[in-house]
């Protein structure tokens, strides 16, 4: 299968020649959903707007449904939906005629049944003639995708869709991204949280520094990242792992006060319950009992260490 | 060429101009009746008559003229600024449109604005003064390439200015001064003679003149050379907006 988004060694260097795109290569598949994980500044933003066309790359090439965005960028930016970070609308402008100016921008003829399903399906209907200072800001993340859903895209783009979104409107947000799937739409969205990258996403592409450094299946790459520690604060200092306990995957810091286990998140059972039983069993006594997840930063550091020991064995 | 794109650009930009439609006519409205009162009624009494035509029916051309540009000018630049300012500007670059698409959307809703303020005045004027109009096209054509000329002016500062003050700049330092010293409330001939050599550097001069004959039959400068003049300033818009469409100046990061 050929791929709707087809990234060719993008670059960008900006005015004050600051690169923040060091060769970008992606496809991404057509009806997939592909989540761009990482850190502030690591160049999202960037690379949606190289393949939007709100920037120019310097390097490289993009093609959008076989359509190079820039020779034939009519072509490709008709089949573009963008949902930008920024809160950026027009405050005046009423639901309604925001999503048909859109719809209109885009070269799409007028289809006013189109766009009341569309409305009807964002639960943005009833605000239809509301202006859009009175919406509240998840209402307002929701009339942008409208926007960018007024001409039916082949391809959507979301930047970090659920930020500053409570927690209920994320659940909601998910719940509409898994829907537009269904309707044959590619996404491809940014995020900086693991666990929605984990939630929505086919594939994980893992960004940082303008360097796209590996991209897999959610499920492969969770398998990787998805091991948990439990630390577990001893009141009396062990010598060494008990007997009883070699099974567990278990070692002793702090000189012996504390106990710590890793264990995967994505396991049908981690074992925890059954661990610290016999730990009683054993005879410790427990004072205290804390998780740690491997924090985004440390999964990046560990990737790029990954990378440049790997470049390291092929040299 | 997507003319989906323009029809939508002209529609939202016209639906800015009904929504604040009391405000948009009512300052230019007021303001026109106060000048009939202050320089046609009150100097006007003094002057009476300019080679054969009243007063108050002289200053009528110069006076839509000066509304008619700076109304042109704000509402384009305003229009293209605002998107640059709030941000929505990235709908318009990720949007499948050519620059040319943009700029007859805004510059045709500016123009369509500007126009439809003018003849507000005309109508106001009517009511103070009796007015004859003696070249009916030439007065519709004078009229229409001010407001899509100064229209097109306005959008390059639109897409030029950086921040409001600069977005002010040029309107209130270049574009005011020549509009009152343009001799729309006096003819150049009323001026010293080596004022009258000044003025004619003036462009507005050319474009309030040749307006004016197209009411009376009577202009300061020669009405083929104010022709020239307005065509020679829309053709110099044109190229500015070819060129800054050529160079992605200042729009694409
Ligand atoms: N217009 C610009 N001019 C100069 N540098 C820029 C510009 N836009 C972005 N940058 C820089 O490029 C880098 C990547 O920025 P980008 O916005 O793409 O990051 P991001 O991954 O989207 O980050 P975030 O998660 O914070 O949104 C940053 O260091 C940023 O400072
Ligand atoms: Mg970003």
């Amino acid at each position: 299968m050929t791929a709707m988004v087809q990234i060719d060694g993008v670059e960008k260097t900006y005015k004050g020649g600051f690169q923040a795109l060091k060769g970008v290569s992606l496809d991404i598949r057509e009806g997939e959903i592909l989540a761009l994980l990482g850190p502030n500044g690591a160049g999202k933003t960037t690379l949606i707007s190289a393949i939007c066309g709100i920037t120019m790359p310097t390097g490289g090439s993009i093609h959008v449904g076989g359509h190079d965005v820039v020779r034939a960028f009519r072509k490709a930016r008709a089949m573009i939906g963008l949902v930008p970070q920024e809160l950026t609308l027009e405050p005046f402008e009423t639901v309604w005629n925001a999503a048909r100016f859109s719809r209109g921008l885009f070269g799409a003829a007028p289809d006013d049944a189109y766009l009341e399903d569309l409305l009807k399906r964002l639960s943005l209907f009833d605000k239809k003639d509301n202006q859009i200072q009175e919406l509240s800001g998840g209402m307002k993340r929701r009339v942008l995708i409208a926007k960018a859903l007024s001409h039916d895209p082949k391809v959507l783009f979301l930047d970090e869709p659920t930020a500053g979104v409570d927690v209920e409107l994320r659940r909601d947000m998910w719940e509409i991204v898994a829907a537009l799937k269904e309707t044959g739409v590619t996404i491809i969205l940014t995020t900086h949280y693991i666990e929605e990258a984990e939630a929505m996403a086919d594939r994980i592409g893992v960004i940082s520094k303008g360097e796209l450094l590996l991209v897999e299946e959610t499920d492969a790459l969770m398998a990787r990242l998805g091991r948990k520690e439990m630390r577990i604060s001893l009141n009396e200092p062990l010598g060494a792992i008990p007997a009883d306990l070699s099974d567990y995957d278990l070692r002793l810091e702090d000189e012996g006060q504390a106990l710590i286990y890793s264990y995967d998140t994505r396991a049908e059972r981690t074992g925890i319950a059954r661990m610290i039983a016999a730990l009683t069993e054993a005879g410790v006594t427990i004072a205290d009992v804390e998780t740690s997840q491997s924090s985004l930063e440390d999964i990046f550091v560990g990737l790029v260490h990954q990378r440049d020991n790997a470049e390291g064995d092929a040299a | 060429m997507n003319w989906l794109a323009v029809k939508a650009i002209y529609r939202a930009e016209m639906a800015r101009f009904v929504r604040t439609f009391l405000q948009s006519i009512i300052s230019p409205v007021i303001s026109t009746s106060l000048y009939f009162v202050v320089f046609g009624a009150a100097i006007g009494s003094r002057i009476d008559e300019v080679e054969g035509v009243s007063y108050g029916a002289f200053i009528v051309p110069g006076l839509i003229m000066l509304t008619v540009m700076t109304q042109a000018l704000s509402n384009a630049s305003f229009g293209i600024y605002f998107p640059k300012f709030i941000g929505t500007i990235y709908e318009l670059l990720s949007a499948p449109v050519s620059f040319l698409e943009v700029i007859l959307g805004y510059v045709g809703a500016a123009a369509t604005k500007a126009l439809f303020i003018g003849l507000m005045i005309l109508i106001t004027a009517s009511f103070f003064v009796e007015l004859q109009i003696q070249n009916w096209p030439a007065m519709i054509a004078f009229l229409l390439l001010t407001c899509i000329s100064f229209a097109l002016f306005g959008f390059i500062i639109g897409i030029w200015a950086g921040n409001f003050e600069q977005l002010q700049l040029v309107p209130l330092l270049v574009v005011t001064p020549l509009v009152f010293l343009g001799g729309s409330f006096y003819s150049i001939n009323m001026l010293p003679e080596a004022w009258q050599t000044v003025a004619l550097f003036n462009p507005v001069v050319y474009l309030v003149s040749g307006f004016r004959w197209a009411f009376f039959g009577m202009a300061d400068v020669p009405v083929g050379v104010s022709l020239l003049a307005i065509g020679g300033f829309t053709l110099a818009c044109v190229s500015a907006v070819w060129w800054i469409f050529k160079t992605g100046w200042k729009i694409r990061s």
